[in-house]
């Protein structure tokens, strides 16, 4: 496996893209405050001065601009023009603000939607020997809210903090421009805050986890009680689960109260320290103003200015600290993209099927200790039937496996090639776009049945006639007509469900839709019954006549037209030849013709 | 199975009337909540008052007399106003806590009395979200919405109330802008509920497709649809990403609104308060109060209009939950039954006949209450105690309908069920329960230790008499290799165990309650050699002597059973011991042969690999 990338690295390739959307949300977040800074000085102005008649204080520039608007008199006589000022700068904050929501949403969907996109083109990219390995559920977790928490990390906690500390640096410039004192008294509070909030968020953070912890083994009791409804019923312990139920519903709903008990305390605390902090500007305030170092308009300015900050600042606390959830989030998707995708070699060639497919001396193992095929060799001639026959375990689906190179063999133990080209020098997409396969428990998509059989389509609504020629010919038209919806049902979660023998249908129909040169049937008859097995081959015989076909069945019936036929068991070949070949071999094929043809006890005769 | 509920209801007074009756407990909780909410909005009205005071009575005047007890004043206060906020925050944590608990408590209850049509018609997933999600979504609108709604409208009010008695004309004047702002509140409101549904709906569809690509990732190599599926997936999530941005402008919209309100009503204090100010008419520090006030009256309608949303949307979680409780079950014993036998939380042991095993069908008509179609008409048989019954027929065609009936499942839509010659219903079902062992055909264990799970039918077995089950079933090297023996955990679902292994245990935790009647569901799927030999004698050892109904696949359990019912179609077509079927020629024979010829090709190979 490949050394592991590393978090930042990766964290900046996704950021490619929307990086430009979060710098806009500052600058538009720095203009917001700006504006919104301004606004009281407006205020405290206009009370100062214009209402009351307190000398004018400005720096040169305004003075300038007030004597060239004809002198505060004029000013005083329009105080309109202040009223409108606020407006102004209002409506610009109110449109900065917008813009900051809109591009923190831009940029933190843009990464949402790269990162999502790459996770799932990687996945699909992966070999199938990685999906042996990880189980679905954690994957999906991984790819939902992990990919969720970096969202947070990057629109919510980074953007938060940076543009907090913009609000914080600015709003301390305008403080301490009005009064030195007050803004100390407002600058001293906030590493309190901040430090008190952090330092609780972390000692609080256990307690969310056991809080969730509990939450989840009652979704369990819930959760085993409804899957085992029959056990519960018939063993007739219904109270015992209603006890167990509310032992756990009760520490749950306890372990919550617990904590909503502390956090009320937290919030408590943090209360009296912005309370006492409002109550000093305030009061220290007073007294500036009573010995005229202060005046009434910078004292509200003050105010305002403090309470802008206190929500920011006390909300910072929580969002550092849950910035080191992120981490893990990370490292956890990147689990995911350092697992090695599915590459052809440098040199890999496009698949020619025009020669014959040769299994040769192949020994293969998934574990590397027990052998699956043991010294295989097998030569298909292009354009024949072969047929498989053997018990689960035998090896057989392994042997087409590595025809399809889902898993490859090891160096030195044998070769699988096709016209003399070993598969694994043959490009991955062109291999399967050559050699198609139903498998044994087939997949279908949660779409409609037409776009399931014409899925390799670029449009399957314009080749309908040949999704439907498909269809008649796995016997499967009838029964989709008798869907209200036709070809349109939907299968799945969503639609209808289809019978093990229908999924076996529809995925035959799959692949002949697909008239790959080679096609190979996994038992994909197994669920069907025999009338319909043999209608079934019938029309096979025909659809495929140009294809080399191999097909594995545990049915004679479905073997016997078979230009060769190989027995298969414990990872090797023990029989092969035409069906009359092995008949006349008196082997283990003709153990089962004929319990397959004739076969019960001696004394009671079956009639077939 | 379908559950999407999109439609929006419309209940009586929001549904709230049929939830009453849990909140009933918490009535001083709710009290206390709805006094302090008052309370606290009260007091954070007073605050700007201090500012105006201190405006109009020191800086105004120039002078400090008094600022230390001014100064207390303001300390007292804040300090009541925290300990009231403390209080509160509290106390609406335990409401929303123990109302979502009973909630809870009574949904899982009442699943506990549902009969087997409720779990076929809903998924697992359906019901568990009834009982968890939806309970505490309600449990939050009793303690937060109604809080905000409370606090926030007092606030609201009271500002106004402040205002107008301080100066009508200038009130008035911001009263004006006060449509505008809600009517934008209402409907970008709105429009977030809809955006907000259409994301979690596409949400849900990109999870799906999730898994989609990785349970089908075998299928999707070989057909080399990777690029199909991605170009799908990719449209997906650009899809969510446009809503979600969409989203964001209406909030935006709404949060702008909210703060240009403020600052209009700014704005016009400043100029026509501003003017009454120059002209004497009012005092700086009143000029202050108000701008407070006419700021501090937009963010309160913000929450006021969301918590009402939130009722509109609460009430299908509502419906949802009461429709659980509404929900009768098809089975269920009579009063007298329970006043004699007790139900299943109070059985009364004492008054519990022994149960011997006879079992008689008379003239049974059975249909599925979700089906159109007959599955028994006139059914009759009788099962002396002690009689094996096997049931055969292929996947899919309903044989577990008869055991279904015999374990009261479900009810015969018409005619009589006997048990030791007493209509099934005279009985309690708990009675009945108590007397059956059940082994599935995939087992189901809980999750606990290997002990638990063995005592699940019988809680008061001691460590001799397990082990002796789990001899009975050749068992006991399960617990020797285990490193805690009887105290290993199983893990969700006994996942740590094999499948052979969970079936042992589940045929020793059934023969552990010794009970009367056995229902066994024999796995289709077979195990290696080795434990299927294990099973096959166990089968043998717990189906003695009892009166036993097995869903068989094995011809060695169907050939020994005293009768043998055959189904097709979810019909019973044949019946009779091997012998007597296998002379008829019918469908048994045909079944009888497939399955033979199965297990001798498998013995054939067996012969090739050794």
């Amino acid at each position: 496996m490949k050394k592991k990338n590393n978090n930042i690295t990766l964290i900046k390739s996704f950021m490619r893209g929307c990086t430009h959307f979060f710098v806009f949300c500052i600058i538009a977040s720095l203009l917001a405050s700006l504006c919104e800074l301004i606004m009281p000085k407006i205020i405290s102005f206009t009370v100062d001065s214009v209402i009351g008649s307190e000398e004018v204080d400005l720096p040169a520039y305004l003075m300038a601009l007030v004597n060239k608007a004809g002198g505060m008199e004029i000013l005083r006589e329009n105080s309109w023009v202040f009223a409108v000022l606020v407006l102004v700068f209002a409506v610009l904050m109110g449109i900065f603000k917008y813009l900051e929501t809109v591009f923190n949403r831009k940029g933190s969907e843009t990464l949402v939607e790269t990162m999502r996109n790459r996770l799932f083109s990687h996945i699909e990219r992966l070999p199938f020997s990685w999906y042996m390995k990880n189980q679905t559920g954690d994957i999906i977790q991984r790819c939902t809210s992990d990919v969720d928490m970096i969202k947070m990390f990057l629109s919510e906690q980074l953007t938060t903090i940076l543009s907090t500390f913009i609000l914080i640096v600015m709003s301390l410039v305008f403080m301490f421009s009005i009064s030195t004192p007050l803004a100390l008294i407002a600058l001293v509070s906030i590493p309190i805050i901040i430090g008190y909030s952090l330092g609780f968020h972390r000692y609080i953070g256990d307690g969310f986890e056991k809080c969730d912890e509990h939450e989840g083994k009652l979704s369990a009791i819930c959760q085993e009680n409804l899957t085992g409804v029959r056990v519960v019923r018939a063993f007739g312990r219904e109270k015992y689960e209603v006890d167990k139920y509310k032992k756990q519903n009760d520490i749950y709903t306890n372990s919550w109260v617990k904590l909503g008990k502390v956090l009320a305390y937290f919030w408590c605390t943090g209360d009296i320290i912005t309370g006492v902090q409002v109550m000093v500007i305030l009061v220290v305030g007073t007294v500036l103003c009573v010995n005229g170092k202060l005046t009434v308009g910078d004292l509200i300015a003050i105010l305002s200015y403090n309470a802008m900050l206190t929500w920011p600042v006390r909300s910072l606390g929580r969002v550092i600290s849950e910035m080191s959830k992120a981490g893990i989030s990370i490292g956890r998707i990147n689990d995911i993209m350092s697992a090695e995708e599915e590459s052809d070699r440098h040199d890999a060639v496009d698949c020619d099927t025009s020669g014959d497919i040769v299994f040769d001396h192949v020994t293969f193992s998934y574990d590397g200790s027990t052998k699956i095929l043991d010294d295989v060799s097998l030569t298909i001639k292009k354009g024949s039937t072969v047929g498989i026959l053997g018990m689960t375990g035998s090896g057989k689906s392994t042997l087409v496996s590595l025809l399809c190179r889902l898993y490859e063999t090891s160096d030195g133990c044998g070769t699988v090639s096709i016209s003399g080209t070993d598969v694994r020098r043959i490009k991955s997409d062109s291999l399967r776009k050559n050699v198609g396969i139903v498998l044994q428990e087939p997949f279908l998509f949660s779409r409609t049945l037409g776009e399931n059989i014409g899925i390799t389509f670029d449009d399957p609504a314009a080749r309908m006639e040949e999704i439907r020629e498909a269809a008649r010919a796995a016997c499967l038209d009838e029964t989709i007509e008798g869907f209200s919806a036709g070809y349109d049902t939907t299968v799945g979660e969503r639609g209808v469900t289809l019978s093990g023998g229908q999924k076996q249908r529809t995925a035959i129909a799959r692949l002949l839709a697909q008239k790959t040169p080679v096609m190979i049937f996994d038992d994909s008859l197994s669920a069907v019954d025999s009338e319909t097995d043999a209608k079934i081959r019938h029309a096979l015989r025909e659809k495929t006549a140009d294809s080399t076909v191999i097909i594995i069945s545990h049915r004679i019936q479905t073997l016997m037209s078979a230009d060769n036929i190989v027995v298969m068991s414990g990872g090797r070949i023990i029989e092969s030849g035409t069906h009359d070949e092995l008949i006349a071999l008196g082997g283990t094929y003709k153990k089962i013709n004929d319990i397959q043809s004739s076969g019960l006890d001696e004394n009671e005769e079956v009639d077939e | 199975m379908k559950n999407t509920e999109k439609k929006t209801t419309h209940l009586k007074f929001f549904g709230i009337p049929k939830i009453l009756p849990f909140v009933k407990p918490y009535s001083v909780m709710m009290f206390l909540m709805v006094f302090l909410s008052l309370l606290g909005s009260i007091i954070d009205l007073v605050f700007p008052k201090f500012q105006e005071y201190a405006i109009n009575n020191y800086i105004a005047y120039g002078k400090l007399d008094g600022l230390g007890v001014f100064t207390l004043v303001y300390f007292v206060l804040l300090i009541f106003k925290i300990i009231v906020d403390t209080i509160g925050a509290y106390n609406g944590t335990k409401i929303e806590m123990y109302v979502g608990r009973d909630l809870k408590q009574t949904a899982f209850d009442h699943l506990q009395t549902l009969s087997f049509s409720y779990f076929n018609r809903n998924s697992v997933g359906y019901i568990h979200s009834r009982v968890s999600s939806d309970t505490n979504r309600i449990g939050t609108l009793f303690s937060w919405y109604i809080l905000d709604c409370i606090w926030n409208g007092t606030y609201f009010i009271g500002a106004l109330i402040i205002m107008f008695r301080t100066n009508a004309k200038l009130s008035l004047i911001v009263l004006a802008i006060i449509p505008v702002v809600v009517a934008t509140v209402i409907l970008m409101q709105k429009k977030l509920t809809t955006t907000s549904r259409n994301i979690r709906e596409v949400n849900s569809r990109i999870t799906g497709n999730f898994n989609e690509g990785i349970t089908g990732a075998k299928t999707i190599k070989t057909l080399v649809a990777e690029d199909k599926m991605y170009s799908e997936f990719a449209e997906k999530t650009g899809e969510i990403k446009g809503l979600s941005v969409m989203e964001s402008r209406y909030r935006g919209i709404l949060w702008t609104t909210l703060n240009v309100a403020s600052y209009v009503a700014l704005a016009l204090v400043l100029k026509v308060g501003g003017d009454f100010t120059s002209e004497q008419i009012m005092e700086v520090g009143t000029l202050s109060l108000f701008m407070t006030y006419s700021m501090g009256l937009m963010t309160p309608i913000r929450w006021i209009i969301n918590s009402l949303a939130q009722l509109i949307n609460i009430q299908v979680n509502i419906e949802r939950f009461t429709g659980l409780l509404e929900t009768e079950s098809d089975v269920s014993d009579s009063p007298e039954v329970v006043e004699k036998y007790g139900d299943m939380f109070n059985p009364k042991r004492e008054n519990w006949e022994e149960l011997k095993g006879d079992i008689e069908f008379c003239d049974v008509d059975f249909m599925y209450p979700d089906g159109d179609e007959y599955i028994l008409k006139n059914f009759n048989l009788k099962i002396p105690h002690g009689t094996n019954v096997a049931i055969v027929g292929e996947t899919g065609a309903g044989k577990s309908t008869l055991v279904n009936l015999v374990c009261r499942f479900f009810e015969p839509t018409a005619g009589r069920l006997l048990i030791d010659g007493r209509d099934a219903r005279e009985r309690s079902q708990l009675w009945l329960h108590s007397n059956i062992g059940y082994v599935l055909q995939t087992p189901h264990l809980f999750s606990g230790t290997i002990r638990e799970n063995l005592k699940y039918g019988s809680p008061n077995a001691t460590d001799e008499e397990i082990m002796k089950a789990l001899k009975i079933v050749s068992a006991e090297g399960i617990v020797e290799r285990s490193e805690n023996g009887l105290e290993t955990e199983v893990g969700e679902g006994g996942d740590l165990l094999s499948t052979g292994e969970k079936q042992l245990i589940s045929f020793a935790r059934a023969i552990l309650c010794d009970p009367k009647i056995l229902v066994l569901d024999e796995a289709t799927s077979s195990i290696d050699t080795f434990t299927e030999q294990l099973i096959q004698s166990a089968i043998g050892q717990v189906i003695k002597g009892r009166t036993s109904f097995v869903i068989a696949h094995r011809l060695s359990t169907v050939r020994n059973a005293d009768i043998i019912l055959v189904v097709r179609d979810g019909k019973i077509i044949e019946r009779g011991t091997h012998r007597e079927l296998m002379r008829e020629h019918g469908y048994y024979h045909s079944l009888y042969t497939q399955q033979y010829q199965a297990e001798a090709i498998a013995g054939v190979f067996r012969d090739t690999s050794k």
